[in-house]
């Protein structure tokens, strides 16, 4: 019951936006559709943490303690996202960058992507979970190239292309992992592909069938969670898109591509054994943090800055699960949730803070501490969080999974230390003269109109920084319990 | 029921067989016409060796799977393809990245490439069509080659569509078919995505009056 109101309330919400699209009431239309998607997801993160996973809809659909999380964070930052895009966008309206019909689209088009990153979250068939990647990527494509300009059209057609080529990989890589279940389960239509039978005979699959589908589904899913070297859509699309997409962007599509991957990770080693997964996981996660950090230097656009910072800690998420065992899935689970708010609340007041600026490129933005203050603290703040600050919780995650790996592998400590080391420096150093630096420009546009017109919506990333720092100092003990389940369940 | 007909498994080595030509082709050709049409014959040998698959197996779903890559792969598709290149103008294409000749050579070394992976895939399997695995994978790779090389938005795009088709080629080869709803899930899907890079191309060519890839090169890193 609850999983039908957490899929199709969004589905509803969108039809009904692309249906009233052109009204005026129809930014607070979206938050409401997004606060009852929230309300269901609650109630079934509350059924979850009473009676435990479950099982619905003849098996097509499932919760346990791996996804319970992710659905319900999904449903949170999607709601505070849609707060925030309220007030961004009407900014943008003002200032003529979209028009009505454009809004229409854009509301339409935030729930449907809602709808299939729940879905995806959601699904027991991994060819559903397939379609609704698909349907992800497809209905942010628009998203991305809202704004119509050339380079947000180049950023929409790379991340199609290579989008749709990266999860051309993975549906090969379903093919094959169908192919070994027909073997073991017999033909049985759409049960074959439900992850819950395929993990209860996962050790009797064809293991060299499994390992080539492994190394498919990473590359496929690995390139929506913009693992490095698949990662070049990630920085244009985050740049060029309207700043409440970057951040459900960053914060939520990117940890439902990494959680594809891992369900995929689960049966591969029940079959061939954690050898190979672990390794090549660890790889791309390694090498997805060097290559994020070292390029974080060369940004001057505040967004594509934290694009490549979000590039960065999906490394170190994938490298946390590629470690396996209790700790280290913790970590990289407890990561995934404080990545997503903090990243999302730093797009928040990128966004904010490029609209006062009226520009992107940082060197033009200064002085926000003293122009705007709450944008300015919030962007702040954030960074400190996401640079892995203490008490902040992404320093908790971050300090288990560099004290796993000296024990489990000590050579690739020193090189997660000097990538953390130089995304502090490079991102401290740009926030630090955006946000305290000399005031240059002028916060008035060309026609002394000010450029931010409405006070801005902060209240979303500071209530997701308390929340980071909140986990920080303490993991409320169903919380706790679900990362606990799923680390043993992922191994 | 199966039935053991000894002429089915020929006839779809042969199939499988002109659907690798046609991919050759398609790295051949230049006019985007030409490569709309190749990618209508790729469709209908689509819909032979998924019709010749279910007819051996004995499957209903089959049946259904093969009239719908009937109706779109071989009627809607080129047919919106066509329509959209006409009224873009975008007849030809450039001239490709790599020259032709270097193209093909590559492409063969794709074929030895893919063979040699799907080989010890398919001596495992137990449908009766265990050979085309290899040949499925053939056509994905080469339509990924075709999409590298190329600059034009219409011929990645046809390159995307022919990769699908190898991925579906797998499934029918591979496992006698998906699940009926995955499959008509995919379809929506490459549906859709046809629809939005219609609207795509508008919008491209509005910004920058051609549909030349060339010009989306801005963003890089400095």
């Amino acid at each position: 019951m609850e999983i039908i109101l957490v899929l199709s309330i969004p589905l509803i919400g969108a039809l009904l936006l692309a249906i009233f699209g052109a009204r005026r009431f129809v930014a607070q239309l979206n938050i409401c559709v997004s606060l009852a998607t929230l309300a269901a997801a609650t109630l079934l993160a509350i059924r979850v943490a009473r009676h435990g996973p479950f099982l619905a809809g003849h098996e097509q659909f499932f919760v346990d303690s791996f996804n319970v999380f992710l659905v319900a964070l999904t449903a949170f930052v999607g709601f505070t996202t849609a707060i925030f895009s309220q007030s961004y966008m009407r900014v943008e309206q003002l200032h003529g960058r979209v028009g009505p019909r454009r809004m229409r689209l854009y509301h339409s088009m935030y729930q449907m992507f809602m709808a299939s990153m729940l879905l995806a979250l959601l699904t027991n068939n991994m060819g559903l979970l397939w379609v609704a990647m698909e349907a992800a990527t497809l209905s942010t494509v628009l998203l991305v190239s809202l704004y119509r300009t050339r380079a947000s059209l180049e950023a929409a057609w790379k991340y199609f292309i290579l989008c749709g080529v990266g999860i051309a990989q993975a549906l090969f890589g379903t093919i094959l992992l169908y192919f070994a279940a027909e073997r073991t389960l017999g033909h049985e239509g759409m049960s074959a592909l439900l992850w819950t039978h395929l993990n209860a005979v996962k050790s009797q699959l064809e293991p060299r069938v499994m390992g080539l589908a492994f190394v498919f589904f990473l590359v496929g899913y690995g390139t929506k969670a913009g693992l490095a070297p698949l990662h070049n859509w990630l920085p244009d699309a985050h740049g060029e898109s309207p700043a409440p997409v970057s951040a459900v962007l960053s914060g939520l599509l990117l940890n439902v591509g990494l959680y594809a991957v891992i369900r995929c990770k689960v049966l591969v080693v029940g079959s061939i054994g954690p050898a190979l997964p672990s390794h090549m996981l660890m790889g791309f996660g390694l090498f997805s943090v060097l290559l994020g950090a070292f390029f974080l230097w060369r940004q001057r656009d505040i967004k594509r800055l934290f694009a490549y910072s979000s590039i960065e800690h999906m490394g170190l998420i994938a490298f946390a699960f590629g470690i396996g065992g209790p700790i280290a899935n913790f970590a990289a689970m407890l990561h995934m949730v404080v990545h997503s708010l903090t990243k999302s609340s730093i797009f928040f007041s990128a966004g904010h803070a490029s609209q006062t600026a009226g520009t992107q490129q940082i060197e033009d933005i200064r002085g926000l501490a003293d122009t705007s203050p709450a944008i300015g603290w919030a962007l702040m703040l954030g960074s400190l969080a996401i640079l892995g600050m203490p008490p902040f919780g992404v320093f908790t995650s971050e300090f288990l999974m560099l004290t796993t790996a000296m024990r489990e592998h000590p050579w690739t400590a020193p090189l997660l230390l000097v990538a953390l080391g130089v995304a502090f420096a490079a991102i401290f150093s740009r926030v630090q003269s955006m946000v305290f630096g000399e005031s240059r420009a002028p916060v008035f546009g060309k026609d002394g109109a000010p450029r931010l017109p409405h006070s801005p919506a902060m209240v979303p990333a500071f209530v997701h920084l308390a929340m980071v720092l909140a986990l920080g100092l303490y993991i409320p003990p169903v919380l706790a319990e679900w990362f606990r389940a799923a680390a043993r369940l992922i191994g | 029921m199966p039935h053991s007909n000894h002429w089915i498994v020929p006839s779809l080595n042969l199939l499988a067989s002109i659907l690798l030509l046609i991919s050759f082709a398609m790295l051949s050709r230049r006019r985007t016409q030409r490569l709309i049409t190749l990618y209508a014959w790729q469709g209908l040998v689509l819909f032979a060796s998924t019709f010749l698959v279910a007819y051996s197996s004995g499957q209903k779903e089959l049946y259904y799977s093969a009239a719908l890559t009937l109706l779109l792969k071989v009627i809607v598709l080129p047919w919106v393809l066509y329509r959209l290149i006409r009224n873009l103008g975008a007849q030809w294409d450039n001239e490709p990245l790599v020259n032709i000749p270097t193209t093909m050579l590559v492409g063969l070394g794709l074929v030895i490439f893919a063979f040699g992976l799907a080989q010890p895939i398919s001596m495992m399997a137990n449908t009766i069509t265990r050979n085309t695995l290899g040949i499925a994978l053939a056509v994905i790779l080469l339509s990924f080659l075709m999409m590298i090389t190329r600059r034009k938005a219409v011929t990645q795009v046809i390159g995307f569509l022919a990769m699908e088709n190898g991925l579906f080629f797998a499934a029918t080869s591979a496992t006698n078919g998906m699940p009926m709803a995955i499959e008509l899930g995919i379809a929506l899907d490459l549906l859709v995505a046809v629809f939005i890079l219609g609207i795509f191309f508008f919008q491209i060519r509005e910004q920058f009056d051609s549909l030349d890839l060339h010009h989306l090169e801005s963003l890089k890193e400095d």
